[in-house]
């Protein structure tokens, strides 16, 4: 009985990281283990995947999967993961981090990214606050959530993550919650095989930070109010997917579509320009 | 009147810049900055603390909107740390360049990679020449007193120019003290309202920061060295009030049983305080040994830095960051260049201790005196040595 696994997502961790950091309840890893399941299941090898994390308990997941990864700086997984994948297009580029660190203060890489095209997939865990450095107010934390440094509720609008990156141009956008581990699975399949940048937010829980100081239970209770309250609806208008305290969670893949990558709008354009002149660059992508 | 209390340097700093009475605080979240910054916006949420407290999306935002504010003549605070500090790196010149009297308490912590959250001075050694005035708390009272003090200075109109007051990450701000607080009276007593040199005003209206062409910009940066360094003398002036109104003294250069040593050992920041300890039990075995402490550390104090090492033959200097492929000491390199010209100068010897949150024990700094002896009975000058390093 030598070599047999306790958990069939082991040979992808790296076990001599463990115990991990993460808090009891929390839904990221959660996270990491509907990934290893989608990446079987995509086909992909493992040995042309990377994993691009930014700063934030999220940002974790890059040291603890036995994967090609690269632990960025705040903010900087997607303007990373976009040079990588320009450099080695053959590589399937992932980018996980956290809605503190991708939509705030790296939030012109994600647009950006978005509008270009750039073909790489980011899977944003979004639990509603900085947690690593103690709950201080975040990018989507609700109006009137309670954050260490907004003591009595938000009073900025947050953002509404999937219409965000449905403006700006991903060609994949999907939400899920940490209990919809299936549906999370399948959007993970599906960005991870298809030419683009693909989003999918995941809501998850922090039941040390978030959970707690908004008096929303436990790491359990989280699951039973994403059971109860959140509703599927495919193709959902994204303007109307925004988050309220307390309220329901529309989940779903609201967008997909097709368009040009980064590389792709590049050979087309020069290639236009300069006929048979232009050598097209290797872009990865096969249609 | 002063209330005797136990607080993190971090809400030490965060209570006395509610009784300087600021309009507006723009900071972004990082460790080990937070304490100060959560405090504050409770303050505000509170009503204990009538200003503005503008949560923004990174550390780039957080220098630019005190820019913002402070230009038009709002009395602005903000803190960082380490990766934050080398994100607002390009602002923190502008700030500088344009007299903004923004005041930054920074939570000294390490930069990347690898990824450290802990505490040395490299995020500050990184922004030695960004042209703002700079100066090193060792325990919660000073991080509290600097604080208010530098509100003062950097509003005096012969200065009129941004402060950072360093405070060891961990060490200070996450580390409960006894202190004196001083009560808002006696705070606005020391520091009154702010009538700034320049600012927007739409009545007579001026540009900032608009393009300076060769023809000037040469000019500019004189200006600002010439400012800088002048600024030497408000700065005795008002750190003399200050020990007037507060009854506690603070030097660009301290010393600490320096008079008649036989060797001198250079420190800033929290961890003097334990070569202080050090110190005193190497007297009583006998071993004249002493401190130079930096508090000062822009502009560069040179004058009471030489005082305070006056004839002693050999000065080791502990630096808290390494400058690679350079002098290895920051701190060492300035002083060296700081003796250079002088005919009478101690052997340096050069002493790198505390990365990335390293701890420094008494035995650490029993070794650098063990060596500063050794030297000078050699007369040989050891290699720069990192102290603590495991081989």
């Amino acid at each position: 009985m030598k070599n047999q696994h306790i958990n069939p997502v082991e040979p992808y961790l790296r076990m001599d990281r463990m115990p991990h950091i993460w808090c009891p309840g929390c839904g990221i890893g959660i996270v990491v283990n509907c990934f290893v399941r989608a990446l079987n299941q995509s086909g992909i090898d493992p040995d042309l995947v990377s994993i691009i994390s930014g700063i934030g308990c999220t940002g974790r997941i890059a040291g603890y999967l036995k994967l090609d990864s690269f632990h960025t700086t705040h903010g900087r997984p997607i303007p990373f993961a976009t040079g990588l994948k320009v450099a080695r297009p053959e590589l399937k580029v992932l980018v996980f981090s956290g809605e503190g660190d991708l939509v705030s203060i790296g939030g012109n890489h994600l647009i950006h990214a978005a509008r270009r095209n750039s073909d790489i997939k980011v899977f944003c865990v979004n639990n509603f606050t900085y947690a690593m450095t103690g709950g201080q107010v975040g990018p989507t934390a609700p109006i009137h959530s309670i954050a260490t440094t907004t003591p009595y509720g938000s009073y900025d609008r947050p953002f509404n993550l999937p219409f965000l990156a449905d403006s700006t141009g991903a060609v994949y956008v999907a939400r899920w919650t940490t209990y919809h581990v299936r549906q999370l699975t399948r959007s993970m399949v599906e960005a991870i095989n298809k030419p683009g940048f693909c989003f999918v937010e995941i809501i998850a829980p922090c039941p040390t930070i978030y959970q707690r100081r908004n008096r929303l239970g436990d790491g359990l209770e989280a699951m039973r109010y994403y059971k109860r309250y959140s509703r599927v609806i495919n193709g959902a208008n994204t303007r109307m997917v925004g988050l309220e305290l307390k309220g329901p969670i529309i989940v779903g893949k609201f967008i997909d579509r097709d368009r040009s990558t980064l590389l792709e709008a590049m050979n087309e354009e020069f290639s236009s320009k300069l006929g048979a002149r232009y050598q097209p660059y290797p872009t990865g992508v096969v249609r | 009147m002063e209330q005797r209390l136990g607080l993190e340097a971090s809400i030490a700093i965060a209570e006395v810049v509610c009784r300087c009475d600021v309009d507006i605080v723009a900071a972004y979240p990082i460790t080990p900055q937070t304490h100060v910054v959560e405090h504050l916006s409770e303050l505000v949420a509170d009503g204990e603390l009538d200003a503005a407290f503008v949560p923004v999306e990174s550390e780039h935002s957080a220098m630019s909107v005190c820019c913002g504010t402070a230009a038009v003549g709002a009395r602005t605070f903000t803190s960082t740390a380490a990766q934050g500090l080398a994100l607002m790196h390009e602002i923190l010149f502008i700030a500088s360049a344009l007299r903004l009297p923004i005041v930054m308490a920074v939570a000294n912590r390490s930069l990347s990679g690898p990824i450290s959250i802990w505490n040395d001075h490299s995020d500050v050694m990184t922004e030695r020449d960004v042209g703002w005035v700079q100066i090193f708390a060792e325990n919660a009272q000073e991080a509290a007193d600097l604080t208010i003090w530098s509100f003062r200075l950097a509003e005096d109109r012969r200065v009129s120019l941004p402060v950072m007051v360093n405070f060891d990450g961990f060490i200070l701000t996450h580390t409960i003290e006894p202190m004196l607080m001083p009560d808002k009276e006696m705070v606005q007593a020391f520091l009154p309202p702010w009538e700034p040199l320049l600012k927007l005003d739409v009545d007579e209206p001026i540009s900032m920061g608009p393009v300076g062409i060769p023809d000037i910009y040469t000019e500019t940066k004189q200006v600002q060295q010439h400012l800088l360094t002048q600024a030497y003398g408000p700065i005795v002036e008002t750190l003399n009030e200050f020990a007037q109104h507060f009854k506690r003294t603070y030097k660009p250069i301290e010393t600490y049983r320096s008079d008649d040593a036989e060797v001198l050992l250079c420190t800033m920041g929290a961890l003097s305080e334990t070569a202080m300890e050090v110190v005193d039990r190497r007297r009583k075995q006998g071993q004249k040994v002493g401190l130079v402490r930096i508090r000062l550390w822009r502009p560069f104090p040179f004058e009471d830095l030489y005082r305070a090492v006056g004839n002693v033959p050999v000065l080791g200097v502990m630096d808290r960051a390494i400058s690679f492929g350079g002098p290895v000491g920051p701190v060492a390199s300035e002083i060296k260049a700081a003796f250079y010209h002088r005919e009478q100068r101690p052997k340096i010897v050069e002493f790198i201790a505390g990365l990335g949150g390293r701890d420094v024990p008494l035995s650490d700094f029993g070794r650098m005196f063990d060596s500063l002896y050794t030297t000078g009975e050699t007369g040989k000058i050891p290699a720069p040595t990192i102290i603590g390093l495991r081989e």
